[in-house]
């Protein structure tokens, strides 16, 4: 569970969040969405704690851990390592073991001894998913994960994280500019004002995950968010 | 090899004609010189001496340097602090320290590891310090999220251009040697070159410049091979 009540965030004179109040309930999939600039990010680094608030509260529960839009994997690490730091608390006699599961869980078994740069922008997504969701986790935070990635790919990997998911559940906050990835994944939708940033509008959505992007639910709900953000 | 040995016959060639010429060695006598120079032990104890110095003068540059340029890449107000010291230092020409470092520590050994630690030193604490600043952010930002130190991302995100800066400043090592020991008086190869001019033997000298541009090439070889270390290799692949 994760909670932030009435969170402002200011920049010297500049306010980014204003009066933010929201509550993500334990395995929910959350994503935010918004104008570009708006804050996303930066409500994403009030989750994971990088960011004090300058005024409010924020409750966490349980280890957060983040992906990162490109990049994230340390680039001196060889697949398998870069996995395995997200084990270093559990007991030496698992680690081994988990990581070899997780490399599998990702279709990258046959990279473990690779460096990130030998691999694809989506297998380097997959592997930083994987060492993200490797520890105890419980609040996964995905900064654009897939914007990197083109199109084709960003689809394989949505597909594939909502089956990671299923196999290893997991509180998520999704922050995106893909409309069409928050409406096929999320079980709710925040989507934020312009500057100084306050949660314009809310969607639950109810159909089970993977949807289609044909899915009626979908479809309305990116229609919706367009017209929130002042899109024809 | 053989291009050097090519580009040796060619200018020994060209020198030779010049009025007062003839006095350059030709590759055969070079070659003779050098034999005898090593049968009678000259050119092996020199060469030592040279190796020996580069080796302390070095090393202690860059025990130094590294984690001085790293201090200096993390820390903004030390870097604030020391940054023109370090740049004034390397601006100026170790060569120009000379009285100073016979001044200060007489002939013999002590000047000759004094100019090469200062020719080296401010390059190599430049360039850590100029690869620690360009470690990319986000790596820092892992590094919290998983519990690493400050010091267990840095290093391994440094090496492979500290690595690079090393194989530059052992090349300027070699560089600064001859100059040094030309006036330290006390053995070495720049000591022996400058010595066989003296003598009018310049075969001699050409060994000497042989031995030094060698010691060079291989210095910069086994600095390659440790360059093909994983840890080193991951920043030169792409």
């Amino acid at each position: 569970m994760i909670e932030l009540e009435n969170v402002t965030l200011r920049y010297d004179a500049t306010e980014v969040l204003s009066g933010v109040s929201l509550r993500v309930a334990k395995g929910e999939f959350v994503a935010i969405v918004g104008p570009s600039g708006a804050g996303k990010t930066t409500l994403l680094n009030l989750f994971s704690g990088a960011l004090p608030p300058s005024e409010g509260r924020i409750q966490r529960g349980g280890k957060t851990r983040m992906v990162y839009q490109a990049d994230g994997l340390l680039p001196w690490l060889t697949v398998r390592k870069n996995i395995a730091l997200g084990v270093r608390e559990l007991p030496v006699s698992q680690r081994e073991a988990r990581v070899t599961e997780l490399l599998t869980l990702v279709g990258l078994a046959e990279f473990a001894q690779h460096f990130p740069r030998q691999l694809s922008g989506g297998m380097r997504q997959r592997a930083e998913l994987a060492r993200a969701l490797a520890g105890e986790t419980d609040v996964l935070l995905l900064d654009e994960p897939f914007s990197a990635l083109d199109y084709l790919t960003r689809l394989k990997l949505r597909a594939e994280l909502a089956r990671l998911l299923a196999e290893r559940p997991c509180t998520t906050i999704l922050v995106t500019h893909d409309i069409e990835e928050a409406a096929q994944l999320a079980d709710r939708i925040l989507v934020l004002s312009e500057r100084p940033a306050s949660i314009q509008q809310e969607l639950v959505l109810k159909a089970p995950r993977p949807r289609d992007v044909t899915h009626p639910e979908v479809v309305a709900a990116i229609h919706t968010i367009l017209e929130a953000l002042g899109v024809e | 090899m053989v291009t050097a040995g090519a580009l040796y016959f060619l200018l020994a060639a060209l020198t030779r004609r010049l009025p007062g010429g003839e006095t350059f060695p030709t590759p055969l006598e070079v070659g003779k010189t050098f034999m005898r120079s090593l049968s009678s032990g000259e050119l092996p104890k020199e060469t030592w001496t040279s190796l020996w110095r580069v080796v302390v003068a070095y090393g202690l540059a860059a025990f130094l340097g590294l984690p001085l340029g790293v201090a200096l890449g993390r820390v903004a107000p030390l870097r604030e602090a020391l940054l023109p010291v370090v740049n004034f230092l390397r601006a100026v020409s170790p060569l120009s320290w000379i009285p100073f470092a016979i001044l200060w520590f007489g002939l013999g050994n002590p000047p000759v590891i004094f100019l090469v630690f200062g020719a080296t030193f401010p390059p190599l604490v430049l360039g850590t310090m100029a690869a620690t600043l360009a470690v990319p952010q986000i790596y820092f930002r892992v590094g919290r999220d998983y519990g690493l130190s400050v010091f267990a991302i840095t290093l391994p995100a440094i090496l492979p251009q500290v690595f690079t800066t090393l194989r530059v400043t052992a090349g300027l090592a070699w560089v600064v040697i001859v100059a040094a020991e030309m006036v330290s008086r006390e053995g070495g190869l720049g000591f022996l070159i400058h010595d066989a001019r003296n003598g009018q033997m310049l075969d001699l000298a050409i060994v000497g410049i042989i031995a030094i541009g060698t010691l060079g090439i291989l210095t910069d070889r086994l600095l390659g091979l440790l360059g093909r270390l994983p840890a080193v290799r991951w920043g030169y692949e792409r």
